[in-house]
Parts: C-alpha cells; structure tokens; sequence
C-alpha cells in the first residue's frame, strides 16, 4: 500500500512540474466546452437568401415581404439577372433562390394556379430538407391570403376534415440545443484528456529509459499500475466535476438525476478509457505510436458515438459496432440522468455493459504488461 | 545541397523504419473514410416510436399504418397508459409517443375534427422538431386523400431544385469534413512530434551544432510528410470518387493544388506548435486536444456556421479547415475554378505564411 502511496505521488509531482501541461490538461478543456457547446447546433437560421423578381408586381412583392418577415431568412438580395444570382450562388453567398417568373400575378390570376421556381443549393442535405420545409410553409401561408384577398369567395359549404397535432416537446421545451449538446461535450473531453494522458504515460517511460529502472525494482506489476492510472482517474472526476459546475452556471443545463448516480457510473467508465489507454501503451514502443492509435481510435469513438449524428440513422452494421463503443455509453447515461432524470434501473444496461468493458480491458491492460522485455 | 539531401534521406530511413506507425499514417485514414462515409448521416430514418391509442377505431389503425409504413419510423411498441410515456422515454427506448384521443373516429365525423398529441423525447431538440415535422407530413397527406375532390382555388406551387447534391445525400457533406480532419491531424501532428522528439532525446543538439542550417532541419523534417500526405489526400480522392461516388465537377489539378497548399498549412501549423512544446508530451496534447474539436466544430463539418452565435462565426474564420472545406465543396461539388476560390486559397496562404514566420520568429538554435 505505502508503495503505492509512493508512486502516485511521484506521478502527481511530475504532472505538476510540467508547467507547459498544465494548462492543456486544465484549462483547454473547460474553455472548449464554453465556447464549443455553442457552436454545435443543427438549427437552421440565418439563411443566406436571394432572389430574381421578373414581375414586379404587388403580389411578387407581397411574397418576397413574407420572406423578408421570416425571423429563417435574415439576408435578402434583389438580383436583377439570373446569371448575378447563379454566380451569388457559386461563391456561396446565398444558398436558397426564389424565381419570380415575368407575368406571375396575371397568369394566378387567370389559370388560379402558378409555379414558382426555388433553388436550394443542397451539399448539405440536411439543411436544404429544413429550408425546403420552410420555404413550402411561407409560401403556403401565402396561399391562403390571397384566398383571403383575391378571391373572396368562402367554400365553407364543404368543411374539411382536419386532423389537428399537438406537438409536446418534453424535457427541453424550448428546443435548446445547447442542453443537448453541453454533456456530450463534457464526455468527450473527460474522455480525450484521460486516454491521450494515460496512453502516453508508460510509453514515455519507456522511449526515455526509466521504464527499465522501475522494473527492476521490487515494485509489483499491480502496484504500478494502479499508482500509475490513479492520477488520471483523479483528475478525471475533476474535470468532471469542475464540468458539471460551468454546465450548471453558465449554460443553466438541468440536472433532473442524482448527481451519485453521475459519479458512480463516470468512475466506473474511466477504469475503461485508462484500460484502453494503458493497452495501447503496452503494446507501442514510442509516443508518437500511441498517440495515432489513440486519435485513431477516438475520432472513430466521437463520430459513432451518438453525439453529433443520430446512431438509430446509421446502417444496421454501424450500429451494431457502435456497441462496442464506451463513449456512447457515456453519452447516454449523461444525458439520460441529467436530462431526464432516468435512474439507476433505466441505466443498468449502460452500467452493466460498461463495468464488463472496465474488467476485460484492465484484465487484457494488466496482461499484456510484462516486467521483463 | 549533398548534405541537405542526406538529411531528408535520414528522415524518409527514420518514418520507414518504424513500419507500425506507417501502417497506422495509411490505414487510419482509409478506415475512418469507409465507416464514416457509410455510417454518418444526420438524416432521421427508423425512429423507434411508441403508441398510445385510446380509441382503437378503424382510423387511428389507418393512420398508424401510414405512419409504420413510412421509413422514417417504426413502432417499438404500444401502450396504454399516460404514466407509461415517461418509463419508456427514462430508458431510452422510444423518441416520441402518438397520443390518439378518445372517441377519435367519432369525434372526426361529428365535429370534423379530432387531436393527435406528438409527444417528443425532445433531449435531442432536432430529432424532436424533425419527428414532429414528418408526422404532420404523413398527416397532411392522409388528409389530402381523403377529400380528394376538393379543388383548392388560387394556389402557388414552389418548384424546388435542389442544386449540387440533388439527393440530399449526406456523404456529400462529410466526405470533405472526414478528408480535411484526416489531413490536418495527421500533418500537424506528425510534424510536431517529430521535431520535438529530436528535442526530447536530445539529438536536436547535435543536428543544431552540425553545418546544416536550422531552415535546412525543418525544411527536411517537413519534406518527407508532405510527400506522405499527399499519398494520403490521393487515396482518399479516390475512395470518394470510386466508392462514394462523388463527383469532382471542377478541375481535379486545382484539387491537387489546393490540396498541397492545405497540407503546406496544417505541416506549418504543425512546425509552430513544436516550436513553442518541449516535450513530445506537450506536443500532441495541444495538437490533439487543440485542434481536434475545433476543427470538428467549427469548421462546417457538420453543423452549419451560419446558424451559430456571431462570436463563434467570426472565431471559425482563423480554422484553416473551414476554408479548406469551402474550397473542397466548390471544386468537387460546385465545378468552380480559382475565380470563384481565389479569396480562400489568399487566405491559405496568409495563413501558411504567419505560422512559418512566427515560428521562424520563436525557433531557438540555442539550448537553455
């Protein structure tokens, strides 16, 4: 025990007396959660909109007014040729297009029908989906003024049948994206900073030399790992804590679950990352090995994890993987527990996967470390 | 000019040598274009929904067999009591529940009209707004069928074109986003380390004391990683284009060229950091840490910028990656040549130019 007790001072000092670590340990971390849970929103607004009026009448004008009104679409160009308009286009500088064609409010009049051309420009297809949606609803609010205005003729003779929706939103009434997005955030930079730590810790010691001197020491295999991977447990929780504290005061993310709960699954799930990290340390013989193997491993863990994209989206065979995935476990439960307030029995699942992926990888982490070369 | 060329022969032996990084540097990014490309899609299909039926007539059956037989959602289960909404959502099991009122079809028929609540697991507020948005779709059409002979007068119908990726496909947003994240790390990271390693272990010093100048150190630390990730930035062109099947609309030697140019900014970018680090250790944090989340948020990978705070838009403009991502999208997608990119690849090289200056600036040929 009293080794240990050692050993884990020695790790803290030399973490400490790394002034230029310090701060990317520290304070990088909560930076980029302050101001990189703003950035990550699937809301489509402020779209860049433009558009080519051949008819010039006042029903043209009542139609680009309702764009202007739209609180979606807050720049608005008048392009007077269609070749402006497609260059606007090419340079990016508008990405949805109205086509008012010359003679629109005669031939409404005259055939009560008339097309309207809209280019969305669609590399993101996601986005054109939503500004198609809202494109139709104006345009459909449109129609039925000038129902109002033009025709004046009531067909309440005949009542449609309606079939009225009531959309609730439960648990993030107002649609905030930065609820969602702030403790998927904190996952991953609990994560990145305990695997990239602990991945680069034993290889170190071994590309510089010391490795060999600890060796020979009486120092148990068990003993050193455990005084090896405390540190970054530790400093795990407390990014976690330190997390938790600027998504409450600054984001004001409700915390509905039990905060034990929380704790007691993030320090289960850290046992894994430093598992993993301690694996991939065995197993290189320099720190630049480790560390593309851990970036590897961990681009693959953010963009599968459920964080950014939805996983119920992905292939069957993307989907199964993602099971094999401790940071979508850790994803979920944050979410879960501090959004829904889902307790211990809703997350057993997640817990239970998560405590078997702890013991195989420190069983596997523990294995592969060999005292002798 | 003899000895300038053995040196960059010494780090080609050096990266050679040490086949599992070599093997990591070429199949990571293979491996990550495939999954990605195949897996990452911010299209909601197959959302897991619950029922709760308190009418059981024949039109809610109708109606939510529209709504199963739609691919965007399948029903996980049905349940009949209001307190059961809030045990399915705990668990995570289902993201939204209809709620079909009593008396459904007879309340239709009476007053010409009946309520349908949607509720969402809104944690996830697009999935939630877009759930709700497809089954007022699906609704608004069930409607249209059945009062199929009503003409409604005076209408305008948008004739939407949707320009440059006609099928929505998502694989035409990442590919750029997964080819710019892989050359960016790859090159900041590996320049990086390998220069500060030579200080780590102490050989910078007698590199430092030998007659080849400091510019000649970094020139040939640097060569041998340009000419690795241009192999890169060609395999994965061509992943995309042979199994992605994006198409490169635009002149594929402006890709070339501006791919080299980006590669120059990320290794220079690169050749900064191991400037100021004096550990390897150090290193990789800052060009880990620093730049992967960055990079993956504010570059327009995969959330649009122009829907974020104007703070963060005006941060996303220092990202080499967002330019670098622009111009992919215009030359791959769009077809347009340098007239159209010249201010992006300007300020590429604005960018290429400060981080060789200032790490000129900041390299010391002295040891402390």
């Amino acid at each position: 025990m009293k080794t240990i007790l050692y050993i884990i001072q020695k790790e803290f000092k030399q973490i400490f007396r790394n002034k230029g670590m310090l701060p990317i340990i520290f304070v990088l971390p909560l930076l980029q959660l302050v101001i990189l849970s703003n950035a990550a929103t699937f809301e489509v607004k402020n779209i860049k909109f433009g558009y080519i009026d051949n008819d010039h009448t006042s029903t043209s004008r009542a139609l680009v007014e309702k764009f202007n009104a739209s609180t979606y679409f807050n720049v608005l160009t008048d392009f007077p040729s269609e070749a402006l308009a497609s260059s606007a286009m090419l340079k990016g500088e508008v990405d949805v297009l109205l086509q008012i064609p010359q003679y629109f409010e005669r031939d409404l009049q005259k055939e009560k029908q008339n097309s309207l051309g809209v280019t969305i420009n669609a590399i993101d297809g996601a986005a054109a989906g939503v500004e198609n949606v809202y494109v139709t609803q104006i345009v459909q609010r449109f129609n039925q003024n000038i129902k109002v205005d033009l025709l004046q003729v009531s067909d309440k003779q005949i009542q449609p049948i309606t079939i009225e929706t009531i959309p609730l939103f439960w648990y993030n009434k107002t649609l905030n994206y930065k609820t969602f997005m702030v403790p998927g955030i904190l996952v991953l930079l609990v994560t990145m900073i305990t695997l990239f730590l602990s991945g680069m810790n034993i290889v170190r010691e071994k590309e510089i030399g010391t490795l060999e001197q600890i060796n020979v020491t009486p120092i148990k295999k068990s003993q050193f790992i455990i005084g090896k991977l405390f540190p970054f447990w530790v400093i795990g929780m407390g990014l976690l804590t330190v997390g938790l504290i600027l998504a409450k005061v600054i984001f004001n993310v409700p915390m509905l679950g039990s905060l034990p709960l929380m704790y007691l699954y993030t320090s289960i799930y850290i046992l894994v990352i430093l598992g993993i990290g301690l694996f991939i340390s065995n197993f290189t013989d320099t720190q630049q090995q480790a560390m593309f193997i851990a970036w590897f491993f961990t681009v693959i863990f953010i963009l599968m994890s459920g964080l950014f994209t939805p996983i119920e989206s992905m292939p069957k065979w993307a989907q199964t993987l993602t099971e094999f995935n401790p940071i979508r476990y850790f994803v979920e439960v944050m979410r879960m527990v501090m959004l829904k307030g889902s307790g211990f029995n809703d997350i057993l699942p997640q817990l239970l996967k998560t405590a078997l992926y702890a013991f195989i990888m420190n069983g596997l982490a523990v294995w592969s470390y060999k005292k002798t070369n | 000019m003899k000895r300038f060329i053995g040196f960059i022969k010494k780090e080609f032996y050096h990266i050679f040598r040490d086949r599992r990084s070599l093997f990591i540097l070429f199949g990571m990014p293979i491996a990550q274009i495939m999954l990605f490309g195949f897996a990452i899609t911010n299209e909601i299909n197959n959302v897991d929904i619950a029922v709760l039926d308190h009418s059981k007539d024949a039109t809610t059956k109708e109606i939510i067999n529209k709504i199963s037989a739609s691919k965007y959602f399948s029903i996980n289960q049905f349940i009949d009591r209001e307190s059961d909404i809030e045990t399915i959502f705990k668990k995570g099991k289902v993201k939204a529940v209809l709620n079909f009122e009593e008396g459904f079809s007879k309340s239709l028929i009476k007053d010409h009209t009946a309520t349908i609540q949607i509720i969402t697991d809104a944690t996830d507020p697009n999935t939630a707004n877009t759930i709700s948005n497809y089954v007022n779709a699906i609704l608004q059409q069930y409607q249209k069928g059945l009062h199929k002979d009503i003409t409604i007068a005076y209408q305008i119908v948008p004739q939407t074109r949707m320009v440059y990726n006609p099928e929505l496909k998502s694989v035409y947003m990442f590919v750029p986003g997964v080819m710019t994240i892989i050359l960016m790390l790859v090159s900041a990271m590996m320049t990086s380390i390998s220069i500060t390693r030579e200080k780590e272990l102490g050989t910078m010093e007698i590199l430092l004391v030998s007659p080849i100048k400091p510019i000649q150190v970094i020139v040939g630390k640097v060569f041998p990683y340009i000419f690795l990730s241009i192999i890169n930035a060609i395999v994965i062109v061509v992943l995309s284009i042979f199994i992605f099947k994006m198409p490169v609309q635009g002149s594929l030697f402006l890709l070339a060229f501006e791919s080299v140019l980006f590669i120059i900014t990320a290794l220079a970018l690169g050749i900064l950091i191991s400037t100021i680090s004096a550990t390897q250790q150090t290193a990789m944090m800052i060009s880990l840490m620093g730049l992967m989340l960055p990079v993956i948020l504010l570059s327009g990978f995969i959330f649009p910028i122009s829907s974020m705070p104007l703070p963060l838009q005006v941060i996303s403009n220092i990202i080499p990656a967002k330019w670098f991502i622009i111009i992919i999208k215009g030359i791959m997608l769009k077809g347009v040549g340098l007239q159209y990119l010249w201010k992006e690849t300007l300020i590429l090289v604005g960018m290429t130019i400060f981080f060789i200056g200032l790490s000129v600036k900041k390299y010391k040929i002295r040891l402390e």
